[in-house]
């Protein structure tokens, strides 16, 4: 990682139409996911900020934090990403949503590991469609302007800047970490889904340990087969065998692609052997 | 006692072959597997063992029961090396005995066999020109097998 000093922006000025509530405050595990994001992202961020609308911003959850608010109104996440480089325009921004109920520690590490600090932002693949993810993203001090032009130009649609910029599009090694979460019945789904979020621990071996660059790892996944979990850990760690290469053990005995994963199991992908 | 075993230390086959001896024995077979100083045209300078070791043992006693049931045998040993091995050391190791020689040799035959194909266990070769490479996973990572080809038996 190089460039401008990294602050970070979670987007809480939100109208949640659909939702027919403030996103920020839904909570997963007993906790607002306003209160999650800025966990999540104050540890890898100089400074973290609120996003919020001019009227939120004496509402009690937002008090906890330094807040930024939106300078142009009605322009949705795309006026909370022009406030923040125009109040700080030295610095680069770790643009985070605040409804990414599944984003994680390793997806943020690997945003701001592959960040290309020469290029106006760096931002995730969709795994959906392709297009760059806009709202967990880092946008450098040099999109400033070509931003503020995007807006003066009569648009607002951070993700249509992107495909039009010159940015860095990386894969995203778990592809739920960006669902996010609009409607009420999303949000009943996203609250289960994360109630099974596990503990795994992971063994390396042979060229799987040289590519990972470790023996082992204790990874907390919402994978729910062998199969999820690897597809996961390939992307993060760039493991180059396929899986129809490997075979999978789980807690020390021959495993199926597509069985069911359970808190603590520790799992293997085995290479191809070359015993004697 | 698992009769699969890994070493981290020479493999002594004089000591390994005494837990083959039984009465009703008349066909004694073992096999030494040794390190080879060239594999598919390149010098080899010495080469490295890692093993899943809880797997491998597992799948190793299975692979003897396996035998000793289909060949009838009374006794069937496996040892192998983990670690770093030079050219010429002994690398893995069966041994067999049976009633008569034919069971006794096709079951050394299998075992050593099935050990290649089925326990987890990889192998690392150092080259002479210094670089070095995993057998069997290096051409996988190259260049992936077609979908749902299981390529993970060839050995």
């Amino acid at each position: 990682m190089s460039g401008a000093p990294l602050y970070g922006l979670v987007l809480a000025g939100g109208r949640a139409t659909r939702m027919g509530r403030d996103k920020a405050s839904l909570e997963y595990a007993g906790k607002p996911q306003l209160v999650r994001a800025m966990e999540l992202l104050a540890p890898h961020v100089r400074r973290a900020f609120v996003s919020v609308r001019r009227e939120q911003a004496q509402k009690p959850v937002q008090h906890a934090y330094e807040t930024i608010v939106d300078l142009t109104p009605d322009l949705g996440p795309l006026g909370g990403i022009q406030a923040a480089l125009a109040a700080h325009p030295a610095n680069a921004w770790l643009i985070l949503a605040c409804d990414l109920p599944f984003l994680g520690e390793a997806t943020l590490e690997y945003l701001i590991l592959h960040r290309a600090s020469a290029r106006l932002a760096t931002a995730f693949r969709s795994r959906s469609d392709g297009l760059p993810e806009p709202l967990c993203a880092i946008y450098e001090p040099a999109s400033r302007d070509a931003i503020e032009a995007w807006i003066k130009a009569g648009e607002r649609c951070p993700r249509a800047w992107m495909r039009r910029s010159d940015i860095a599009l990386i894969e995203l090694p778990d592809p739920r970490a960006l669902d996010n979460i609009n409607t009420s019945a999303e949000y009943a789904a996203a609250s289960a889904a994360l109630r099974e979020r596990r503990r795994l621990n992971v063994r390396y071996f042979a060229l799987l340990r040289e590519q990972a660059g470790r023996n082992a790892e204790m990874v907390e996944s919402a994978a729910r087969t062998p199969q999820e979990l690897y597809e996961e850990l390939r992307v993060q760690h760039g493991l180059q065998l396929a899986p129809e290469h490997l075979r999978v053990a789980v807690n020390d005995e021959f495993g199926d692609w597509s069985q069911p994963l359970a808190e603590g199991d520790t799992v293997v992908f085995l290479p191809p052997v070359a015993g004697g | 006692m698992n009769s699969f075993t890994l070493h981290e230390t020479r493999l002594d086959p004089q000591r390994l072959r005494e837990a083959l001896a039984h009465p009703g024995c008349g066909g004694y077979v073992t096999f030494e597997g040794a390190v080879r100083d060239h594999n598919e045209g390149r010098t080899v300078r010495r080469l490295e063992y890692e093993a899943f070791a809880p797997l491998a043992l597992r799948e190793g006693a299975r692979i003897l029961s396996e035998a000793r049931a289909r060949f009838g045998l009374e006794r069937a040993c496996c040892a192998h090396r983990v670690g770093e091995l030079q050219i010429g050391e002994l690398a893995v190791w069966v041994g067999v005995s049976a009633a008569h020689r034919g069971e006794a040799f096709d079951a050394c035959r299998y075992i050593i066999d099935q050990v290649k194909h089925r326990v987890p266990i990889w192998k690392k070769e150092y080259y002479a020109e210094g670089d070095s490479g995993w057998v069997n996973c290096e051409r996988c990572a190259a260049a992936p097998s077609p979908a749902g080809v299981p390529a993970h038996e060839h050995a």
